[in-house]
């Protein structure tokens, strides 16, 4: 039972980074865009995000107001990039899916060659370490489950409950799901489509940056060109299957990260497994959850990938 | 609308590609400290300096033309292949179990049924999210992705395992590799001293054969009218879940056969990193290859140059090579962006109108100067 | 819109012009209309109504012309500047979000209730009540609107529009997709409104312009064509003005069904992409060298029914025959290959692909076979010679065949899907609103065309939403209402005026 546990204290963190790339690639999609760069935008929020706290203290412990100015970046950088691919998708009206694999090309290509110059190698760092809840942690079986973990793994998982505010309880959130589902009809009575689209844009990549930077910061622990590992496009898929809502996002995000921690299972238990196999599956997984998933979004963004075009007469 | 327009267009597309590419490009560059115009000249002309800088490069347009007409295949027939590097790995593991299983066989057997088999590979794993899509609706942008990492993972575990050379396993130091393949595999070396192969040939061949099958045949109408508009094209009596089917499953194929040609002609063992970036280079390739045999073989030197170039950049000027991924990263992008009034008639011809109304204004002003 | 919004005692359109790819939407169009007058815009499809009146809304702009409000020039950028005036429209497709409330669609443009992050949806509520009492609209605030039908989205819409502002009213084709009884509820609400309110409403369905409007205005093909109080013409005047004198368009004398069917439809039941029955039992029958004309307000099935016919669609239960064979749930390669022709009501999605030049699009149905491709190999000869035929014969406006056939006008791109079926040699043709938005000379032509067709044995069903083409063209008239052939008349006994009473859905049992 305490391996159990064990195993689920140790994975509920990994889930982090995909949840709060997924709840940002949720507003992305929501608004009506699919955002296959990412992966990109993760890889430059993780080098980002080491880079502050790796610069004043070259891999050794630093305040740790330093990680949190390394988490803003990450964030801020994302948002940047979120309106430059909204540039790309909205203004220009290009193909969303191509679109997407050259952000996350130029994401990658940049956060490889900024890492190389500025870093470079396997250099580590502390990172932001766990801080347990005083008091919840001490309770037994939920105590270690829930409340042992780094002040990120809190933060992501009060994101839920936050995003689904947003969403649905504010002005701007209704706004964001007109413009996804029938943005004519939000055309027509006076919002501004494209705009929208910017804004969510930039939300979204703002929180995949985050989501890269936790990577670097609180779970590698260091960066490597490998360290995203299709997560960003995993996001994409899930807010997909989670009928872009968030508690059902979240539920996305553990079940992935227990085909991970189930990895982790196996080797504690000693039986022995190709690793391989191991690691393919949470993406065996997405696939099939694809596959077997609902095609009709009665609920979802009906206008999910087309640009908007006012003039274009249907 | 003229056609000579719309290839106009399209070459004023390509150089603006190249000049944003190489702006954005400039300023990650000098956030990193380096001399802007000598990376650029080392990249763009390094290479070509000497007889094995040429061949280096040629040896790159291989796999990256062989990959990108299989990408324009599928492209032109309505679905996304961004699975290249699955395909090819794939491909990689069934020609090197034919070599293993069979290094005896006479070199005008071996050769081609290696590559056959590679192609086999390739097309099994292209036919799976070709399948989905057809079938289940499941989008191919997110459905190859997800095989690319299961290839790559699988393709580690045959190389760790059933495929690990023997004598890594006795005195090695673990490198996970195939031994070097039956003598019987190899492509022509034809020139003394370098590396190129005659897979170059295999490739030009290639690209002859996507001509004629998307543009002189009846099948490749049928394909090219599902990718141009699939309702018309199903109005029109075309089978489009079919030939979405053959377009992934010969898209899969040929990146199948591009890692044949590689381990056949460069390397001539399974070991890690053939694959790397070849895949993703491929999609850079076709679109900027006007998705076209004619406009993707030079598409692939000027890649095979880039990525050739960006190696020699960390030696020569301290650039990492990842800024090759930057640069075709932003060229993407400025295709795509143009992409929606290269596809809209009625949007072409208000541009071609407009460039003509400003032409004959300058005209006319030239004729009041004079 | 802000409730302090003035009133409007005037609203002026002068010379407002307006041009498409290929098409002249509004051509040099002027109309006044004062508070408290309600204004009926009529005219066949493709006249221009609906584009002028998006322009009224500031969802396009004119290409020439100006716009007066209370004798002040406005220009509208975006409907946002028509709202600040109090201009409010009610769509022919309805501009409702699908998976959000009746509240949450009238909150997306009730500013008032943005406050910050939170949204005020009980001021919204209370606006929905005020409004309802006023006008007595009663809505269901927390229903879903897809989950309503037609008649009650329509509602919601007019709620919404008033909830926000309005002062003046555009209400596009209201009664379309109403059943009669909601036709009757929504005259009734309308002339209670139109005491406070000034309106504007298209239609092309008489009984309604006589019954509401004050005022009427007459387009044709973009252009004004007449204007007046409505009371002092008849509804025989209207209908004469609204289609003109046509001298030119060629009439069907020559008898009819003396063949034997070619195209048999038994019993149809077919769903549409909502879930619903659009065909309910439907059965008809066409003869060899036969037109028949299906007349009926759009959205009674006559889509699925070309769909099914042509093996775009599944059939739930019925039969199909086709010159005797069964053809029911064949898929389209193989009905093509029976002698099926197709003029799909889409031409630029469905009947050409437009990035493909005109040569190829002649090929589409065909590239496989033997005339056109040996063993696979496309005969590069053979096709630039019968493609230059084909636009020779047809009289295709362009340089040559290699133009890309999405940039040809509309007229000439119908030319070309008509061209590569009728040189296919069908047994059958669909032809649905073959004519739509095409100027006289194109119509004209294509009626030509069809006639010949008839008369060397061909079977046709005209779809068409022109009843002038239909009683024209046709041997015999259907009409279609809610997925039923209502009747079937000769063409002889098919006036205006019995038709327009069967396609509202009544069985003419009586003389009216």
């Amino acid at each position: 039972m305490n391996f159990v546990i064990n195993i689920l204290s140790l994975g509920i963190p990994f889930s982090v980074a995909l949840l709060i790339a997924s709840l940002g690639e949720m507003f992305n999609q929501r608004a009506g865009i699919f955002n296959l760069g990412c992966e990109g935008m993760m890889a430059m929020g993780a080098f980002l995000g080491m880079l502050v706290p790796y610069s004043i203290g070259q891999g050794a412990y630093v305040p740790g107001i330093y990680n949190y100015l390394g988490l803003l970046l990450a964030a801020g950088v994302g948002a940047l990039l979120g309106i430059f691919f909204a540039l790309v998708v909205v203004t220009f009206r290009a193909p969303q899916g191509i679109a997407g694999i050259g952000m996350q090309m130029f994401g990658v290509g940049t956060a490889g060659t900024l890492f190389r110059h500025f870093i470079g190698g396997t250099q580590s760092i502390p990172g932001i370490s766990v801080a347990p809840i005083p008091g919840l942690s001490q309770i037994p079986i939920l105590g270690p489950l829930f409340f042992n973990h780094n002040p990120m793994v809190y933060v992501a998982f009060f994101m839920v409950p936050l995003g689904w505010f947003v969403l649905f309880k504010t002005p701007w959130g209704l706004r964001v799901r007109a413009v996804g589902t029938q943005p004519r009809a939000a055309d027509s009575i006076g919002i501004q489509v494209n705009r929208v689209r910017y804004q969510a844009l930039a939300l979204g990549g703002a929180l995949a940056g985050l989501a890269g930077a936790y990577l670097s910061l609180c779970q590698a622990k260091m960066f490597s060109d490998e360290i995203i590992a299709g997560r960003g496009f995993i996001a994409v898929a899930l807010v997909y299957f989670g009928h872009w809502h968030p508690v059902k996002i979240m539920g996305g995000a553990l079940l992935f990260t227990l085909a991970q921690a189930l990895q982790l299972a196996i080797q504690g238990l000693g039986i022995d497994f190709p690793y391989e196999f191991l690691v393919m599956l949470p993406y065996v997984l997405v696939i099939i959850v694809l596959a077997i998933s609902k095609k009709t979004a009665l609920m979802g963004p009906t206008a999910l990938g087309k640009p908007f075009n006012r003039e274009m007469r249907t | 609308m003229t056609k000579r327009f719309k290839t106009g267009y399209r070459i004023g597309v390509i150089i603006l590609a190249i000049i944003t590419a190489m702006l954005l490009g400039a300023v990650i560059l000098w956030a990193i400290g380096a001399d802007v115009l000598k990376t650029y000249l080392v990249i763009l002309t390094e290479p070509l300096k000497n007889k094995i800088g040429v061949t280096e490069v040629l040896l790159r347009v291989v796999p990256l033309t062989i990959i990108a007409l299989g990408i324009t295949v599928a492209y032109r027939s309505g679905i996304i292949n961004i699975g290249a590097e699955g395909q090819m790995a794939i491909g990689i593991l069934a020609t090197t179990a034919i070599a293993l299983a069979f290094p005896n066989l006479p070199r005008g057997v071996l050769i081609p049924f290696a590559i056959l088999a590679g192609a086999v590979g390739g097309a099994i794993w292209g036919f799976i999210p070709g399948a989905l899509k057809a079938k289940l609706q499941v989008s191919e942008l997110l459905s190859t992705v997800m095989l690319n990492y299961i290839a790559a993972q699988l393709y580690t575990f045959f190389l760790r395992g059933p495929m690990l050379d023997p004598a890594e396993l006795t005195m090695g130091s673990g490198t996970p590799q195939s031994m070097r393949l039956s003598r019987n595999l190899d492509l022509t070396r034809f020139i003394k001293g370098t590396r190129i192969h005659s897979g170059i040939f295999i490739a030009i061949g290639l690209a002859v054969l996507i001509f004629f099958l998307l543009w002189k045949t009846s099948y490749g109408f049928k394909m090219r009218a599902a990718g141009a508009s699939e309702r018309a094209a199903r109005y029109g009596g075309i089978n489009v879940p079919k030939y979405l089917i053959i377009a992934m499953m010969i898209s899969g194929a040929f990146a199948g056969m591009a890692g044949a040609v590689e381990i056949a002609g460069v390397h001539r063992r399974a070991i890690e990193g053939v694959t790397s970036g070849y895949g993703f280079s491929g999609i850079v390739v076709a679109l900027f290859g006007g998705l076209h045999p004619a406009g993707i073989v030079p598409a692939a030197f000027f890649f095979g140059l880039l990525i050739y170039g960006a190696d020699m950049t960390q030696r020569l000027v301290g650039v990492p090579a990842n800024m090759v991924q930057v640069l075709q990263g932003v060229i993407i992008l400025v295709i795509v962006a143009t992409k929606m009034i290269l596809a809209n008639p009625y949007l072409m011809q208000r541009v071609e109108s407009r460039w003509h109304e400003i032409f004959s204004r300058k005209n006319r002003a030239q004729e009041a100067d004079a | 819109m802000p409730q302090s919004a003035k009133d409007i005692e005037s609203l002026r359109i002068e010379h407002i012009t307006k041009r498409f790819p290929g098409v002249l939407a509004c051509d040099d169009i002027s109309l006044e209309i004062n508070r408290g007058e309600v204004l009926a815009l009529v005219g066949e499809n493709g006249a221009g109504k609906t584009t002028l009146m998006n322009i009224l809304m500031g969802l396009y702009h004119p290409d020439e012309g100006h716009m007066y409000i209370n004798g002040t020039e406005v220009h509208f950028r975006s409907p946002n500047d028509a709202f600040e005036y109090g201009i409010g429209m009610v769509h022919q497709q309805y501009m409702l979000v699908p998976n959000m409330t009746v509240v949450e669609n009238i909150a997306l443009g009730y500013k008032q209730a943005w406050k910050g992050w939170k949204l005020d949806l009980r001021l919204v509520r209370e606006r929905i009540e005020e409004i309802a009492q006023q006008y007595g609209l009663s809505v269901d605030p927390d229903a879903y609107i897809w989950q309503l039908s037609v008649g009650e989205q329509q509602r919601v819409e007019l709620v919404k529009t008033l909830c926000l502002g309005a002062k003046f009213l555009i209400l596009d084709e209201p009664t379309s997709a109403l059943t009669p009884q909601e036709t009757d509820d929504l005259i009734a609400l309308l002339k209670t409104m139109a005491q406070e309110l000034s309106i504007i409403f298209i239609s092309h369905k008489l009984q309604e312009v006589k019954d509401l409007s004050s005022k009427v205005a007459i387009l044709r093909h973009g252009k004004v064509v007449f204007q007046g109080i409505t009371d002092d013409h008849s509804s025989s005047d209207i209908a004469a003005l609204m289609t003109g004198h046509e001298v030119n368009l060629p009439h069907n004398d020559a008898p009819a069904c003396t063949l034997g069917p070619m195209l048999q439809l038994r019993n149809l039941k077919v769903r549409s992409d909502r879930g619903h029955h659009a065909l309910d039992d439907l059965s008809l029958y066409i003869c060899k060298g036969e037109i028949v004309g299906l007349a009926g307000v759009s959205g009674n099935g006559q889509r699925e029914l070309a769909e099914v016919i042509n093996g775009l669609r599944k059939v739930e239960s019925g039969q199909i025959l086709f010159d005797g064979k069964d053809i029911t749930n064949h898929n389209p390669a193989q009905v093509i290959a029976s002698g099926m022709g197709y003029i799909p009501e889409e031409r630029n999605t469905e009947g050409i692909v437009p990035s493909f030049s005109m040569k190829e699009n002649f090929i589409l149905k065909d590239a496989e076979s033997e005339t056109f491709s040996n063993h696979a190999f496309l005969k590069k000869k053979v096709i630039d010679k019968k493609a230059e035929e084909l636009r020779t014969e047809f009289d295709i406006r362009s340089p040559n065949t290699d133009v890309i056939a999405g940039s040809l006008s509309g007229g000439n791109i119908q030319k070309v899907i008509l061209a590569r079926e009728i040189s296919r040699s069908p047994k059958f043709l669909v032809a649905v609103y073959p004519t739509r938005g095409l100027d006289m000379g194109a119509a004209e032509f294509i009626h030509k065309q069809l006639l010949q067709l008839r008369n060397s044995g061909v079977g046709i069903l005209l779809i068409s939403e022109e009843l002038e083409e239909i009683t024209n063209l046709s041997d015999q008239v259907a009409v279609i209402f809610k997925g039923k052939i209502q009747k079937v008349l000769p063409s002889s006994e098919a006036s205006r005026r019995r038709l327009g009473i069967l396609m509202a859905g009544v069985h003419d049992d009586e003389e009216i």
